[in-house]
């Protein structure tokens, strides 16, 4: 590795423009004309709209136009979807009920959006859009999963009875019955996953800009995806065909997944720009994304676990409802089936898995992807219910995990997944020891003289990244396939473009895709740039999203790094009169191996341009395209370690000690890795500890801003010890699994076998607040 | 938000002037709950008249042991005073504990007493201190100026210019916050002057803030943490919401009492 | 509408907004210092602290108009001559950023920090002292690995100066 290259700390190339507040967000974006909106949106939970007027609104000061569903739908505008195609296990598709941009009949959940309001400032829209009239005739509301099946519940979406969307399963229920039968012990559990709110700190915007002399749109959006956005904005809502329509997402500021759909706000602004005849930005407000944005999470599963004597398991039961919200968001139906109980199997050989999962509606905002998406779910069950089987069994944690691990590789696990490599031996001992395990019950007796209540707990987790093989993941039902392309450019004078369908929004990839091309070609970092986000100008690609830029965008990269490679091996081999076989890039210099003769890389590069003299037949120009497609996921694992102490008399929770050994293949920038780490550690405790999200029984959300929703704050976590260990990936080039999800995904059920280790309660939901540890204390007494 | 006439005085006179002229003004002084709630459209006065910049009602003097601190007076300008965290460090502690720094930087005293938000902490260092509240038109002690849930007995064109206080032998204020809001969920202020033990509770009680009668007659007769395990504090009159019930609230009520006066009793 | 005179950045501005212009609007919209950001609607985030008078504010819960006469430091004015301030080159050196959003009130409030605590910083104070700040993608580690080292750097310097 060079100071540059692959696995050097370099620092980020993208820093100096945030540091000095000339980052470009969507929100500081200009463009002459450039008017505000507001959306006009649903008070209630559930309601039909019996009129809608808006004559006081377009009188009111500075407003441009005020448009509404009807007007939407007359123009040919589609209704919002769902782009994986689940079916249920009688073999019927997914029950997916209409999401109209702008409601026109029925509203669902309180904040779904019924019009615009164009304006010259956006107070003035604000104040217009309080003055659209709506009637509405409000109906019955349900805002638990649960509840929402029973019957006589009342109904959603007429396409959708009884508000089930889908009964999925997966795995062998008749062995795994087989399995139970034979068990010489069982452990049960009920276990919620409780819904969060993403919270990217960029609110979501859109500037929407139709051209009428030129009959293009342009839009300018907070996404982790813009191709996909254009690419469904195109084909399925009607906004304009592709090569009429341009998205750009420039500087975003967090995504977590939450910026991955497609939402109303975007398709809206781009046609009310045409209808309007000026450019039209919308930027939430953080109560607006509270409401609106797609939530993440919020399962309630019961799942048992089978033993033989020896305390090996035997098989796994797991029963999951799953809250979709009021609509089916982009890639809804994927996150509790596909993304979830494929990864039930966890680190562990388990010979028979059968999960069940119904998917629900409620009068909730639509609950999608949330950095994890499934994952975390998948883990939360499996590592809470063996910490709590350990307990039973009276085994340590540990040893009853290593009773268990998967050893030998490849394998195949009875839930789809190939786990191609890794070794969960060596993040279990890695973690263990830096923990100081070994030394906890005296530390335990320590705090206890003070007062405390300390208590450990472990995780050991396994994930899915890098999605995904395109035919695979279309045999399951995807829309779309799953892998990615890149353009490497390299210019007359030799530096270097590299033109990614993988979006940055705070990964740092404008440094760590540079390290491929210094490692590679041996330029320095400065004279590469990374070139993102904008569809004008990358042709195609899939987007950031579950850890899959390093392991399938950079892959994509080394890809036409390849096809570059030789052509300058071949100009090179021309020029110098040797044989193409050796030609070495070495330190900017491209060479013939073993002898003193080399042409400097950027002569090269003049020459494949000036094509005075090259090869007979070849083509000028050094510039090559590839896509990537993936042959199986990457499976990133870990073991994390979290230490709590309790105040019994407050029940507040302090992390005192959070360990995270994960292997993720071979890494790039261990920087960039480290900070991936702590960031997904801290949504994880804060998953764990503070996020609870809770909607009261009319459907208004209670925890609609910061002062009810806790975000892990500086003082509520503690500084982390991470590490990594290395088995590199087998299916990709670079070896890379991806680190993106793993802290969120790992880290809430450490946090949780903790807690309940330390108030030796077992019965506690995330998120343990002061409030219900407390009580959970109360009641173990 | 929506619009409004900003009006800055520079009087206590012209302040209250312009109240009386406005249709529907409100006093702004640091802003630091009246803009959010106004950002939020949930008040929409007619008129802002700031005080922030009247001349008088900012500093903290010291008399022996009379505090006087006037009204525009930040939160950061009180826990920062090293005169009066000599004299009276539970209050510059309450002070450097409230909202976050930028909030401190803003928020001032007298904006807060005048609100009298159920959780906040201010008054419950007044009502333990038996403080004096000085206004534009008198002064009057704090257990009569707290009426209620952000009620006081200010007039409407009435302006808090001062606290005046004399400091205490000893005191304590412990808070369990709100993770979300910082606010209390349960902030006990206890004070200590010869015999006479005052202790104040904020966070917790349905009508803000209160005197707990039962800690005081405990500690009265015995000044000591261990005075109050016996205690019941009654969750009767306690808020309930989402974040604590009210038989948490009461026992966090409890224990912060005592950690309140384990902290006295050194 | 009010008329908004401010020192920003040790330039003096001159403009005219609604009364209800908040003075992160008035930096963002009347001046383009898009540097300064809006993450919520409650004043908790701390994405828009800029210095009012040596002060760290929330700029998004202050009019513009009650900023008037004041002297405003932003973020865009923080590095002088192209140099950046030791908070910022701390934030590089030890990637307190990744999407960058939080990052302008982070530093303009970990600046102010430091300057209030000349005496120097242990984690727990620095943890205590961003409570008004939220960043989501850090897990703050970095962070206050980064405002520590500055305020080492920063109080070290002094002496030197001193």
């Amino acid at each position: 590795m060079g100071v540059e290259g692959i696995g050097a700390r370099v620092l980020r190339k993208e820093d100096k423009r945030f540091l000095t507040g000339k980052g470009r967000y969507t929100d500081d974006m200009v463009v002459p004309g450039m008017k505000h909106a507001a959306f006009v949106r649903s008070p209630h939970a559930h309601a039909k709209i019996t009129g809608i007027n808006t004559d006081a609104a377009r009188k009111m000061p500075g407003v441009i136009g005020v448009l509404t569903g009807r007007e939407l739908k007359a123009d040919g505008i589609g209704n919002l979807i769902c782009g994986w195609m689940v079916h249920s296990k009688d073999g019927t598709p997914m029950k997916m009920g209409a999401w109209s941009p702008l409601a026109t009949d029925v509203v669902r959940y309180v904040g779904d959006a019924v019009a615009i309001v164009v304006a010259d400032s956006k107070g003035e829209a604000r104040d217009a859009a309080e003055a659209v009239d709506i009637a509405y005739e409000e109906l019955p509301v349900l805002v638990n999963a649960t509840a929402a099946l029973q019957q006589g519940a009342p109904q959603l979406h007429p396409e959708a009875p009884g508000n089930l969307i889908f009964d999925w399963d997966i795995g062998d229920e008749k062995a795994t019955a087989e399995a139970f039968a034979k068990a010489a012990h069982v452990t049960r559990l009920d276990i919620d996953n409780n819904r969060l709110v993403p919270n990217a700190m960029e609110p979501r915007a859109a500037l929407g800009l139709y051209d009428e002399a030129e009959d293009h749109y342009t839009c300018w959006t907070t996404s982790q995806n813009p191709h996909v956005a254009r690419l469904v904005m195109s084909a399925f809502y009607n906004v304009a065909p592709e090569n009429k329509l341009r998205v750009i997402a420039p500087d975003v500021g967090g995504g977590f997944g939450s910026k991955i759909f497609i939402y109303p706000e975007e398709i809206v602004c781009l046609w009310a720009s045409k209808k309007t005849g000026v450019p039209v930005k919308w930027v939430a407000d953080r109560s607006e994304s509270f409401l609106c944005d797609a939530h993440g999470r919020d399962h309630a599963t019961h799942a048992e676990i089978a033993f033989d004597k020896d305390h090996r398991i035997l098989g796994l039961k797991v029963e999951t409802i799953a809250n979709l919200g009021a609509y089916m968001s982009l890639f809804s139906s994927s996150v509790p089936t596909y993304l979830y109980a494929t990864l039930l199997s966890g680190q562990y050989d388990i010979p028979a898995i059968h999960a069940n999962v119904k998917t629900v509606y409620t009068n909730t905002a639509p609950v999608d992807a949330y950095r994890g998406a499934g994952r975390p779910e998948a883990s939360y069950v499996l590592e809470r219910i063996m910490e709590t089987a350990a307990r039973e069994l009276k085994l340590s944690p540990a040893e009853l995990r290593r009773r268990n691990f998967i050893r030998s590789f490849p394998h195949q696990t009875p839930v789809i997944m190939a786990y191609d490599a890794g070794d969960f031996d060596a993040t279990l001992d890695a973690s263990m020891k830096a923990a100081d395990y070994a030394g906890f019950e005296q530390r335990r007796t320590e705090a206890a003289g003070r007062g405390k209540l300390r208590g450990i707990g472990m995780s050991c987790y396994i994930e899915a990244c890098g999605i995904a093989p395109s035919a695979a993941v279309g045999s399951l039902g995807a829309g779309v396939g799953l892998w990615e392309s890149a353009e490497v450019r390299v210019n007359a004078v030799g530096t270097v473009e590299i033109l990614t369908g993988s979006h940055s929004h705070g990964q740092g990839h404008e440094t760590t895709f540079a390290q491929l091309a210094a490692e590679r070609f041996g330029v320095p970092l400065d004279s590469i740039s990374i070139v993102h986000g904008d569809t004008d100008k990358v042709q195609m690609g899939m987007g950031t999203y579950g850890s899959r830029s390093g392991a399938v965008g950079m892959s994509a990269v080394v890809k036409a790094m390849d096809k570059v490679e030789a052509k300058a091996k071949k100009i090179a081999a021309h020029l110098l009169e040797a044989d193409e076989a050796d030609i070495e890039i070495k330190n900017g210099d491209v060479r013939v191996a073993g002898t003193d003769k080399s042409l400097p890389w950027f002569q090269v590069a003049l020459s494949a341009y000036t094509a005075h003299n090259l090869p007979s037949g070849m083509e000028p120009g050094l510039k090559e395209t590839a896509f990537y497609d993936p042959t199986n996921f990457t499976f990133p694992a870990g073991c994390y370690i979290c230490e709590v102490e309790i105040d019994p008399d407050t029940g507040a929770t302090q992390i005192v000690q959070f360990v995270a050994a994960d292997d993720f293949g071979k890494i790039i920038n261990p920087m960039i890795v480290e900070g991936q780490v702590h960031g997904g550690l801290a949504q994880g405790i804060g998953q764990a500890l503070l996020e609870g999200t809770h909607y009261d029984e009319t459907g208004q959300l209670l925890t609609a801003s910061y002062m009810d929703y806790t975000m892990p704050r500086a003082l509520d976590l503690p500084s982390f010890k991470v590490m990594t260990t290395e088995t590199p990936c087998p299916s990709n080039p670079l070896g890379i699994k991806g680190c993106g999800e793993a802290g969120a995904i790992g880290s809430p059920p450490a946090v949780m076998n903790a807690i309940t280790d330390a108030i030796h309660n077992n019965n506690l939901t995330m998120p343990a607040t002061p409030q219900k540890v407390w009580a959970a204390i109360q009641a173990a007494k | 938000m929506y619009e409004t006439h900003y009006h800055r005085a520079t009087s206590v006179e012209d302040a209250a002037k312009n109240m009386n002229a406005a249709e529907d003004g409100k006093f702004l002084a640091g802003g630091m709950t009246l803009i959010p709630t106004m950002k939020q459209r949930l008040a929409s006065p007619s008129n802002l008249i700031d005080l922030r910049h009247i001349p008088g009602l900012k500093g903290i003097t010291i008399t022996g042991r009379t505090v006087r601190i006037g009204a525009v007076t930040t939160h950061s300008d009180v826990s920062t005073h090293a005169e009066l965290a000599k004299l009276c460090p539970a209050i510059t502690f309450l002070a450097g504990h409230i909202g976050d720094p930028h909030v401190r930087n803003m928020g001032t005293i007298g904006g807060s007493v005048a609100n009298n938000d159920p959780a906040a902490d201010y008054p419950t260092a007044l009502l333990a201190l038996d403080a004096t509240v000085v206004t534009s038109q008198r002064s009057l002690p704090a257990s009569e100026f707290f009426v209620g849930l952000f009620e006081t007995a200010l007039e409407p064109d009435e302006i808090v210019t001062a606290i005046e206080f004399t400091a205490p032998d000893k005191a304590a204020y412990k808070k369990f916050p709100n993770p979300a809001s910082l606010y209390a969920v349960a902030g006990v202020f206890v004070a200590k002057s010869g015999n006479d033990v005052r202790v104040a509770v904020t966070g917790a009680g349905e009508n803000g803030v209160f005197r707990a009668d039962e800690l005081e007659a405990a500690l009265t007769k015995n000044f000591n943490a261990a005075a109050l395990d016996d205690v019941t504090v009654s969750a009767d009159g306690l808020m309930s919401d989402m974040h604590a019930s009210a038989d948490y609230r009461a026992n966090l009520v409890k224990v912060m009492a005592k950690r309140a006066v384990a902290e006295i009793a050194g | 509408m009010a008329k908004v005179e401010l020192v920003v950045n040790g330039r003096a501005v001159k403009g005219e907004a609604e009364d209800r212009t908040l003075l992160v609007h008035f930096l963002r919209e009347n001046l383009g210092l898009t540097g300064t950001h809006v993450g919520c609607d409650t004043s908790q985030c701390g994405a828009c602290v800029v210095h009012v008078d040596g002060r760290a504010v929330k700029s998004c819960t202050m009019l513009a108009a009650q900023a008037y006469g004041s002297e405003v430091t932003t973020i865009e004015g923080l590095a002088l001559n192209g140099e950046l301030h030791p908070v910022q080159v701390a934030f590089r050196e030890h990637h307190g950023l990744q999407c960058g959003f939080c990052t302008p009130g982070m530093v303009m409030s970990s600046v102010d920090m430091i300057r209030r605590h000349p005496e120097g910083l242990d984690e727990a104070t620095v943890r205590a002292e961003l409570e008004g700040n939220i960043c989501r993608c850090t897990g703050y580690h970095n962070i206050v690995q980064a405002v520590l080292d500055a305020s080492d750097k920063m109080g070290k310097g002094a002496v030197k100066a001193a």
